[in-house]
């Protein structure tokens, strides 16, 4: 809100605190006015509409589901809850830059939480989806900006926080300069016609020419 | 790792396709789940009343009884449901721990009813959330106190081997173990007592005969007197220093509160004996006879409540401080004013401020002795305001600090006892975090040493180290594993960090003759060990002494020169291929600084040394195993 209005608000709270001293009835439990919004209630579409928008069968659905409401029963997962839970499988280092660009990714429509039809979709593109929708998924997650360009800026952005959830107890010792050489690998790889950004095509290109990676990509097929 | 979580694993495991692109090195291969069950409703009936839940839900925690297989021991094959015979409504709250991830302690709940339900179903207790965890340790520490007091009273009965010395602390401080602590605890009583009358009785004057004024009677029967003083400072004495030999650690018996008041109380003798001759100290030596009057607190000893008294004025410090601080502050309030104004009448006895504290003080206090009254209106007024602002002063905070001193102390306690129990919480939470990373690294080991041992075909030491981790872990393993991969860095426990943080930074020091210098940086571990495997290894140790000068134009390499494994290995790893998994990262593409091809003859000796069986590489403490030879950075 507008900083006149902060402005008076504290300038009452100060002057209720005030009345409150020299009156004597300073209890310090007085002050919770200021709640945010209780927690936003969120039911998800039909069983049936998310059978029909994903690639998950209507069991496999409830079990994902059973799950999602038992950590989030408000039916919402909003950022910071997201990076604790993400926080969770990573114990050495920090997960939460990387999180973040994750919540980023999931949270299709911005609006700053993930329903459980974002988680769904989200899954159903990484599980069941073919590697055209997988690698558009990956780049979506590089692209910060949602420009439809890489950046190196961006790439080291999302390469720091990879090195991030590392920790400090490596082998090898992690250096500086390591995320930024890999960033420079990764981009002499990739960026064909060397114009500082990679694009999607080039992405897409370079990644189906990788026996690596598209063997990779296949690897969490039967995850759920 | 927290059971909800473990829901959310499929979804990290998913998001992993992120790194994908970024990796360079093959990821390595996926765990399988051997049978993959649908998920089915289990029937757990508790004594009669049936609880069901999925099967799922239970297996979110491998280690306790109903998340593993010893549950298969309850199965009751013709109803199909599991039975237990323990008490259902403890089990409620064990069930909703299962399904929330919370445990909590029920209020009306015996503790120790409810302790031995979560033993019986292999759940620690300190898993209880932060609702419910402080009254669960208030109730079973107040638990433990009642019965360790019963104890106690059941302690009577002499220990068999006790030495001589133990027998007698234990006499000195239970009186009542024996009928010879009784009698010395009495004797030393009445002597207390027979010096603290004698110190009050000296100074009465006994003037009965009459040509001498009256005299205190201490310096009428000095003898007597001194006879007296010195048995008690002998038995005294001796006391101390019966307690000093019996004490279990002398150290901290002479730091305690009753010793030094044992020798502060016999000191003044001493001292007394040393300097009677001089005239000029006898002054000060007077003076340091009040401290006989210290003798009245080894009464302490002897009086429990005496004892609770000098404990609760201690730690009511801060409020009898509190107390004194605006006393002070009124009183100096006050004199200043009452000295100004009587400044100006005739004869007044408020002569300076400090002369008015007296005034302000006896007026506060609402003693009034009269000896100073102020004689202008002025004084009047304002004394007539010291003296009811005196009430007020007074008589106010002590109601309060009585209440505020029980509900302090309470609170206190309970504050340092949540912070000592946090303490103690955090760092179980830390050791199972550090735990779940250490599993990690555990099962990798276990994983590579695996395939080491397959390449000798060791079948049966495999089938040893194929502990049986649940699909769960193993799926988290592989996601850490994954991120290793990509990252080409592996994760490593605090050991081996610091020592090869240490080796990087010795590295940073250019010299004139690198390798040796650098070899000399880490001569501690590495020559020693060097020495030492020179004799497992006589191939080894020629030419690991040529390994640092034909290594010489060469950039800084990590080597590490593991202990001879009992298996013969493939091909030296220094010109490893990039692929072969995980064993010295810094060898494969990552480190463009460093050259790798190092000329053949070494090559035998890194073979034989260099090759580490992959325990090493991860783990520092498997006997002496690894060492690490630091090559030069010109």
């Amino acid at each position: 809100m507008s900083c006149r209005k902060r402005c008076k608000r504290e300038l009452l709270k100060f002057a209720q605190y005030l009345f409150r001293l020299i009156t004597g009835t300073l209890n310090t439990d007085s002050v919770e006015d200021e709640l945010e919004l209780s927690a936003v209630r969120h039911r998800p579409e039909g069983l049936e509409k998310l059978e029909a928008q994903t690639r998950f069968s209507r069991k496999e659905l409830q079990i994902l589901y059973r799950g999602f409401k038992n950590e989030c029963p408000s039916g919402v997962v909003n950022e910071d809850t997201f990076k604790d839970i993400y926080s969770q499988f990573f114990p050495q280092g920090d997960a939460s830059t990387y999180a973040h660009f994750l919540f980023n990714a999931f949270d299709t429509d911005h609006n700053g939480s993930v329903s459980f039809e974002d988680f769904v979709m989200g899954l159903s593109i990484l599980l069941r989806g073919s590697v055209q929708e997988k690698l558009n998924w990956a780049f979506n997650l590089y692209d910060i900006n949602k420009d439809g360009y890489i950046t190196k800026e961006e790439m080291l952005d999302i390469m720091k926080a990879i090195y991030d959830m590392m920790g400090k107890c490596t082998y090898p010792i992690l250096k500086e300069e390591t995320p930024r050489q890999h960033v420079d690998m990764f981009f002499q790889k990739m960026d064909k016609n060397k114009d500082g950004v990679v694009t999607i095509d080039e992405f897409i290109d370079c990644c189906q020419n990788d026996e690596n990676i598209m063997r990779s990509m296949q690897l969490f097929e039967n995850v759920i | 790792m927290a059971a909800g979580v473990a829901a959310w694993l499929p979804f990290a495991r998913a998001a992993a396709i992120g790194w994908m692109p970024v990796a360079n090195l093959p990821m390595p291969v996926a765990p399988t789940e051997k049978n993959k069950r649908q998920d089915e409703l289990i029937i757990l009936n508790v004594s009669g009343r049936r609880f069901q839940t999925w099967r799922t839900t239970l297996d979110r925690y491998p280690d306790t009884l109903l998340g593993s297989s010893e549950k298969e021991f309850f199965f009751n094959e013709e109803t199909r449901e599991y039975f237990f015979d323990r008490d259902p409504d403890v089990f409620r709250s064990i069930l909703n721990f299962y399904r929330t991830g919370k445990l909590h302690y029920p209020r009306y709940e015996c503790i120790s009813a409810y302790d031995e339900e979560l033993a019986f179903f292999g759940i620690i207790p300190e898993i209880i959330s932060d609702c419910c965890y402080e009254e669960y340790k208030d109730r079973k520490r107040e638990n433990a106190e009642r019965l360790m007091d019963d104890m106690e009273d059941n302690k009577d009965s002499k220990l068999p081997n006790m030495t001589f010395r133990e027998t007698m602390w234990r006499a000195f401080e239970n009186p009542h173990t024996s009928t010879m602590a009784l009698v010395f605890y009495y004797v030393t009583g009445f002597f207390i007592a027979v010096s603290v009358i004698t110190n009050v009785v000296e100074t009465v004057p006994c003037g009965s005969t009459p040509n001498q004024k009256d005299m205190p009677c201490g310096e009428r029967y000095t003898v007597a007197f001194f006879c007296m003083d010195t048995a008690c400072v002998m038995i005294f004495t001796v006391e101390y220093l019966m307690r000093l030999f019996a004490a279990p650690s002398r150290y901290r018996f002479m730091r305690s509160v009753m010793s030094i008041i044992d020798v502060v109380a016999i000191l003044p003798y001493y001292i007394g004996l040393v300097m009677t001759n001089n005239e000029d100290v006898s002054g000060a030596f007077v003076t340091l006879r009040v401290f006989r009057v210290f003798r009245i607190f080894k009464f302490s000893r002897h009086s429990q409540g005496l004892r609770i008294l000098g404990y609760t004025l201690k730690s009511c410090a801060s409020e009898l401080g509190f107390l004194l601080f605006s006393l002070t502050m009124a009183i100096i309030i006050f004199a200043t004013v009452m000295f100004y104004a009587e400044k100006g009448s005739t004869s007044s006895k408020f002569t300076s401020i400090p002369a008015s504290f007296w005034y302000t003080i006896v007026t506060m206090t609402t003693l009034g002795y009269g000896d100073m009254v102020p004689k202008t209106i002025a004084g009047k007024i304002f004394g007539s305001i010291c003296s009811l602002s005196g009430v007020l002063v007074i008589a106010l905070p002590v109601p309060v600090i009585v209440s505020n001193f029980s509900r302090i102390y309470h609170q206190n306690q309970r504050a340092d006892k949540r912070r000592a129990q946090k303490k103690a919480r955090l760092a179980r939470m830390r050791i199972s975090k550090t735990g779940s990373s250490n599993a990690f690294l555990r099962s990798k080991r276990n994983g590579l040493l695996n395939e080491a041992l397959e390449l000798t075909g060791s079948m049966e030491e495999e089938q040893q180290l194929n502990k049986t981790t649940s699909l769960i872990e193993s799926q988290h393993h592989h996601l850490l594993h994954c991120l290793e991969k990509t990252t080409n860095h592996e994760f490593v426990d605090e050991q081996l960090y610091e020592q090869s943080y240490l080796e990087s930074a010795l590295q940073s020091y250019p010299s004139r003759s690198p390798s040796l210098s650098s070899q000399d940086g880490l001569t501690g571990t590495c020559c020693s060990r060097r020495s030492k495997k020179s004799n497992h290894l006589p191939n080894a140790s020629a030419p690991a002494s040529t390994h640092p000068h034909s290594l010489q134009e060469l950039s800084a390499i990590h080597i590490q020169c593991g202990d001879q494994p009992p298996l013969s290995t493939s091909r030296s790893s220094l010109n490893m291929m990039p692929d072969e998994p995980g064993r010295l990262n810094c060898k494969s593409g990552q480190i463009t600084t460093a050259i790798i091809s190092i000329p053949t003859p070494p090559a035998n000796s890194p073979e034989g040394d260099g090759h580490p069986p992959p325990s090493p590489a991860v783990q520092p403490g498997t006997g002496s195993g690894s060492n690490v030879v630091k090559v030069s950075a010109l």
